[in-house]
């Protein structure tokens, strides 16, 4: 097995050290009946050309984004990942490190770490942020269970235009210890029915922008009423991309700021791994979850950095602690850094205005096909249209032709006759004008044969 | 002094001093270099991609345009490079050497698995892609969890917790659903003493109150205090088997059946399960709900602290209050339930789309590389190398509990008694000798713990090295030599650091000085 | 002006019916380096026994259990700024909040400066 350094003659030369006849000696505090005889029904051991092979024919059965034009979205976006990020984050050093509980010899990854949390510090306008969640939707958990902790009220009112998984997390991570209630669902929010439900017992409210339809909105007149009744604002971005574009959550007055991370540095990989944000005010730092790096000096006055504000953890404040969170999203977290340092400023608003141009072209594109309708009168790379047919149809009869069309609304609202003949379509900077034009053609071709 | 080879080392440092320069004019030192923040190197108009012009067009944003500066540096490719590689060389690693820590199962990654899971077929697939265009993803998850029910010997594995503790939140959460179904009003969770901290911050988000068991004095779950400890009120007990002093408990089926017959749950704690895998099944244990830390015991990489996986195992009690989603083999191939039907005992959802599919692929290629012999193997070697290391020090430095232990072995600082070398400094001190500590002050039931967990991926030349330099410490401290211990490490990129004053006054990010 | 002092090291300075609270030198000293201390909310009001703040070394969190009931009339707003205050001056300037009591029988069963001497004396 080449995975197993010990020989056989290593095997018995250190059993007869510990002064043991048999490897099963050692395993003497098991239960006899429990430890197997022999080995469980799985096959046995293969070469890494067979494992490579078995990959291969599992990877053929799926239709890669890569190869065909490609549209999907609803919180998970395709973007191009320069091939430096990929080199750095195999390195070993970065690849196979622990947690940096020993910061002498983890300053790599603990720089990182604190370049991470001021990048998304800055692109959300935000005083700090944390070392980063698994992901998106867990952070936004996280938020509402922080945002109760900071006001010590338990009431927290959720968007319906909120990613409607994001919603379900949420409710299920507060199931036991907060009040959720979700204000018009698969509706595009109106801030003043949101303002509408806001009492002294409201703990936060959590919006999504662009939200789940794809629509921007300014919360500053909500942040407002929410601080007037000592409440959180909560602003979710699920494409990151966007915040090169539009005015940052706390710009208008958010107060916890969770992301997705994925759309910078990394790949789509079926839904994870990917990289939870989350950013706050400095009011807040001792509230807030997950692992945080701290700026400090050596015994030599060397400036250095190291984990810090730990007593909020789990392994020291146990059942107090700010949340059960143990690790984070490490290797995404340097991905999304490497990415974002390449980019910097003026490549992260180029980025940004170039979703935004390409969705704005396939949006007139699309507006032109008699039957389809674009429902946005705002958005950023991402946008729902109706159409004449099922969705969820067309969406099948486009990957028979090879194109992955976007998300029908039916995916993620099953039961809702209304959206079932709606989708959502994204454009990134990797969908080219040959890729729209033959999603255009085929819709065209799909709506007039039926 | 002379090195290994018989060869003079601190000829070329005497000639550095004796021409009286200590310090090198750029603060590098050979291979080891000084790196700023990208905030002090590049700038806001510094860019290391190419990306296509934009022409002119009228955006649809709604009014709500970015007009200011958010203040990001870049750099070129080059430098980026550069600033990353240089910082890549401050980390220890496994790649590097012996990771002894303790609890975490730092063994090698196989770059055949970051291979294949870079196969664009399984990376550049979109969560919600048509079903039809992802029959292999779907294919990897369905067999990913028969591996993991065969080798658990559980009917049922929820597959998308994103993390150990994840998955502990999805066990208690399917636990008491399905006490709530019963129509039960439990309020307690049993944890041991040892518990990992997850364990207790977990039970707490399910609305549970932790009472905590003591131990016996050998290490071990004192089943007298655990069966008075049950009743009515007892949701669950968590109990991490090998446990967290690295002991398998002995009472284990005797601790499940009390519990059970109190009308509660047993959750395990899976974190050392790596010791066990394909020689036990915790199934046989009378395990109901078991989270597996797909990056200790199978291997994908911990990557500076995460992305981890945390699928858990179920029992047919509990199985019916798993997550969506899931995988189902439907008459078109498999299908993926993605949302809670009317009669479903789901308890809900725990992440958006379905988990950790990235990891999922490295486990499954580590799973099948080894196969079920290869995995019993991984259990045989990983324990021997620990009760060898064991075996090795025992006259030297204090075990806390009679062997053999599992996969990782327990020391306590008794040994430092009078030496003056204060446990932490004991640990510096291996940093200087090339090692990363092992577990230091967990599990909290022993006296300054040192908790060893070498792995399978030691050669016995490794563990000599490695014995041979603990013991030299020991040596060291034994003879008084406090310095080489109170001032490390004195060979790192950095010198011991401040953590009271990143405490103070946590300075958490980089900010343009006035 | 008495001060009281408790076995939790707490200790409580009395002028009529309102008192200072701090933690003893004794007890900065077991818990090390502190970096943070959460104080109770002006306003609030607690029960004896009741947790009313929290200190935090770079490793540790100690609850800290209030030796008197009351209303929380001022807190010591230096702390924020300067934990360090109560390693250097725990029982003068390092105190952390001052409470109207709500009965000052329960000072009864506390120690005096004599008192909490001999009790420390046995520790260790």
């Amino acid at each position: 097995m080449r995975y197993l350094p010990l020989s056989p003659s290593d095997r018995a030369e250190m059993l007869a050290k510990i002064g043991v006849d048999h490897i099963d000696d050692l395993f003497k505090d098991v239960p006899k009946s429990a430890l197997l005889k022999e080995p469980v029904d799985l096959p046995l051991h293969m070469s890494e050309m067979q494992v490579d092979r078995d990959f291969r024919a599992l990877a053929e059965k799926n239709i890669p984004a890569g190869s065909h034009p490609f549209f999907c979205s609803a919180g998970a976006y395709r973007h191009y990942v320069p091939s430096t990020v990929d080199h750095m984050i195999q390195r070993g050093e970065f690849l196979t490190a622990y947690t940096p509980y020993q910061p002498e010899i983890s300053q790599g990854t603990l720089q990182t770490l604190f370049e991470f949390q001021t990048q998304v510090a800055q692109i959300t306008g935000m005083d700090v942020a944390n070392a980063s969640m698994y992901d998106g939707s867990t952070a936004c958990g996280e938020a509402v269970l922080m945002a109760r902790r900071a006001t010590r009220k338990k009431k927290a009112i959720l968007s319906g235009s909120l990613h409607p998984q994001y919603i379900d997390v949420v409710k299920t991570a507060t199931k036991y210890t907060d009040d959720v209630t979700v204000i018009n669902p698969v509706e595009t929010y109106f801030v003043d029915d949101l303002i509408a439900q806001i009492d002294d017992e409201t703990s936060c409210v959590v919006v999504q922008n662009p939200d789940f339809f794809g629509n921007l909105q300014d919360f500053t007149a909500l942040a407002e009423a929410l601080h007037a009744r000592k409440a959180l604002l909560v602003v979710v971005v699920t494409e990151v991309v966007s915040l090169g574009a539009v005015r940052s959550p706390g710009s208008m007055g958010a107060d916890i700021v969770v992301g997705e991370g994925q759309s910078i540095g990394n790949g789509l990989n079926f839904g994870g791994p990917y990289v939870g944000l989350l950013a706050t005010r400095q009011k807040y730092v001792r509230t807030m979850p997950g692992r945080v790096c701290g700026e400090t000096v050596d015994a030599d006055g060397k400036r250095g950095y190291v984990l810090t504000l730990s007593t909020r953890e789990q392994h020291i404040r146990r059942e107090k602690a700010t949340s059960n969170i143990c690790t984070n999203a490490g290797l995404c977290t340097l991905a999304f850094t490497i990415h974002m340092t390449l980019l910097g400023e003026k490549g992260f608003r180029h980025l940004a205005r170039l979703n935004h141009s390409k969705a704005v072209k396939l949006a007139d594109k699309l507006s032109c096909v008699d039957g389809i309708q674009v429902l946005n009168d705002s958005f950023f790379n991402e946008f729902t249209i109706s159409l004449p047919l099922n969705a969820a149809k067309v969406i099948e009869s486009l990957a028979d032709v090879e194109i992955l069309g976007g998300v029908p609304l039916s995916r993620l609202y099953p039961n809702n006759e209304k959206l079932s003949n709606q989708m959502l379509v994204a454009v990134t900077e990797t969908v080219t004008e040959d890729d729209m034009d033959r999603l255009v053609t085929e819709l065209k071709e799909l709506i007039n044969a039926k | 002094m002379l090195n290994k080879q018989g060869r003079q080392t601190d000829i070329a440092t005497a000639s550095r001093l004796s021409a009286g320069a200590t310090t090198t004019h750029s603060g590098n030192k050979g291979l080891e270099q000084d790196e700023l923040l990208i905030y002090e190197i590049g700038d806001t108009q510094r860019c290391g991609v190419d990306l296509e012009e934009v022409g002119e067009f009228e955006d649809r944003l709604g009014g709500i345009t970015r007009d200011n500066e958010i203040g990001l540096a870049g750099l070129s490719e080059p430098e980026t490079m550069r600033h990353y590689t240089r910082l890549s060389r401050k980390n220890y690693a496994i790649d590097m050497g012996l990771y002894p820590l303790g609890s975490c199962t730092m063994k090698h990654n196989p770059r055949l698995n970051e291979k294949v899971a870079r196969l664009p077929g399984l990376s550049d697939i979109h969560p919600l892609q048509p079903i039809s265009t992802v029959q292999g993803a779907l294919e990897v998850m369905d067999m990913l969890a028969h591996w993991l029910k065969t080798l658990t010997g559980m009917p049922a594995v929820a597959m998308s917790p994103k993390a150990g503790a994840h998955g502990e939140l999805c066990g208690l959460m399917a636990i008491r659903s399905a006490l709530d179904k019963r129509g039960e009003n439990r309020s307690i969770v049993l944890a041991p003493e040892s518990a990992h901290g997850t364990n207790p911050a977990t039970a707490t988000l399910c609305g549970y109150k932790v009472k905590s068991i003591p131990a016996t004095e050998d290490g071990r779950v004192d089943l007298v205090a655990l069966k008075a400890a049950l009743g009515p009120d007892v949701a669950a007990i968590m109990l991490t088997n090998p446990n967290t002093c690295g002991l398998f408990e002995r009472d284990v089926i005797e601790i499940a059946d009390a519990v059970h017959e109190a009308g509660g749950y047993f959750y395990c704690d899976g974190a050392n399960f790596n010791a066990i895998v394909g020689k036990v099944r915790p199934g046989d244990l009378g395990v109901d709900a078991m989270h597996i830390n797909l990056h200790k015991t199978f291997s994908t990489p911990h990557g500076g602290g995460g992305p981890g996986a945390g699928p858990v195992v179920l029992s047919e009690a509990l199985a019916p209050f798993a997550p969506v989603p899931y995988v189902i083999h439907g008459e078109e191939g498999f299908e993926l339930v993605e949302h809670i039907a009317e009669d479903s005992d789901s308890f809900g959802r725990m992440t958006a789309f379905h988990g950790q599919m990235g990891m999922n692929i490295r486990a499954l290629a580590f799973m099948m590389s080894h196969g079920a012999d290869g995995l019993a193997r991984v259990a045989e070697d990983s324990v021997l190398n620990a009760n060898y290391i064991m075996a090795s020090l025992e006259d030297v430095m204090t075990v806390s509990y009679p062997g053999p232990c599992m996969h990782e072995c327990l020391f306590d600082d008794r040994f430092l008694a009078g030496t003056g070398v204060a446990t932490l400094d004991f640990a510096k001190a291996m940093i200087d000798e090339g090692y990363h500590p092992m577990t230091m002050y967990f599990p909290l039931v022993v006296q300054g713990a040192m908790l060893i967990e070498p792995t399978e991926s030691e050669s016995k030349q490794s563990l000599d090295q490695f014995i041979g330099s603990l013991r030299h410490l020991v040596a060291e401290a034994k003879a008084g030599n406090k310095d080489l211990f109170s001032g490390a490490p004195y060979f790192a990129p950095l010198r011991r650091l401040d953590e009271t004053l990143a405490a103070r006054k946590p300075v958490l990010r980089w900010r343009k000085s006035e | 002006m008495t001060t009281y002092y408790s076995e939790e090291h707490e200790w409580v300075t009395i002028e009529g019916n309102n008192g200072t609270v701090g933690i003893t030198n004794y007890a900065q000293n077991a818990l090390g380096d502190i970096v943070f201390i959460e104080v109770p909310e002006v306003g609030s009001s607690h029960a004896k026994g009741d947790e009313v703040a929290v200190v935090e070394s770079v490793k540790a969190a100690s609850e800290i259990f209030a030796l008197i009931g009351g209303e929380v009339t001022a807190i010591n707003e230096a702390l924020e700024e300067d934990p360090a205050l109560v390693n250097a001056q725990a029982e003068t300037d390092g105190w952390f909040y001052k409470v109207a009591l709500s009965n000052v029988q329960e000072l009864e069963g506390l120690m005096d400066a004599d008192g909490y001497k001999a009790f420390i004396a046995t520790l260790d």
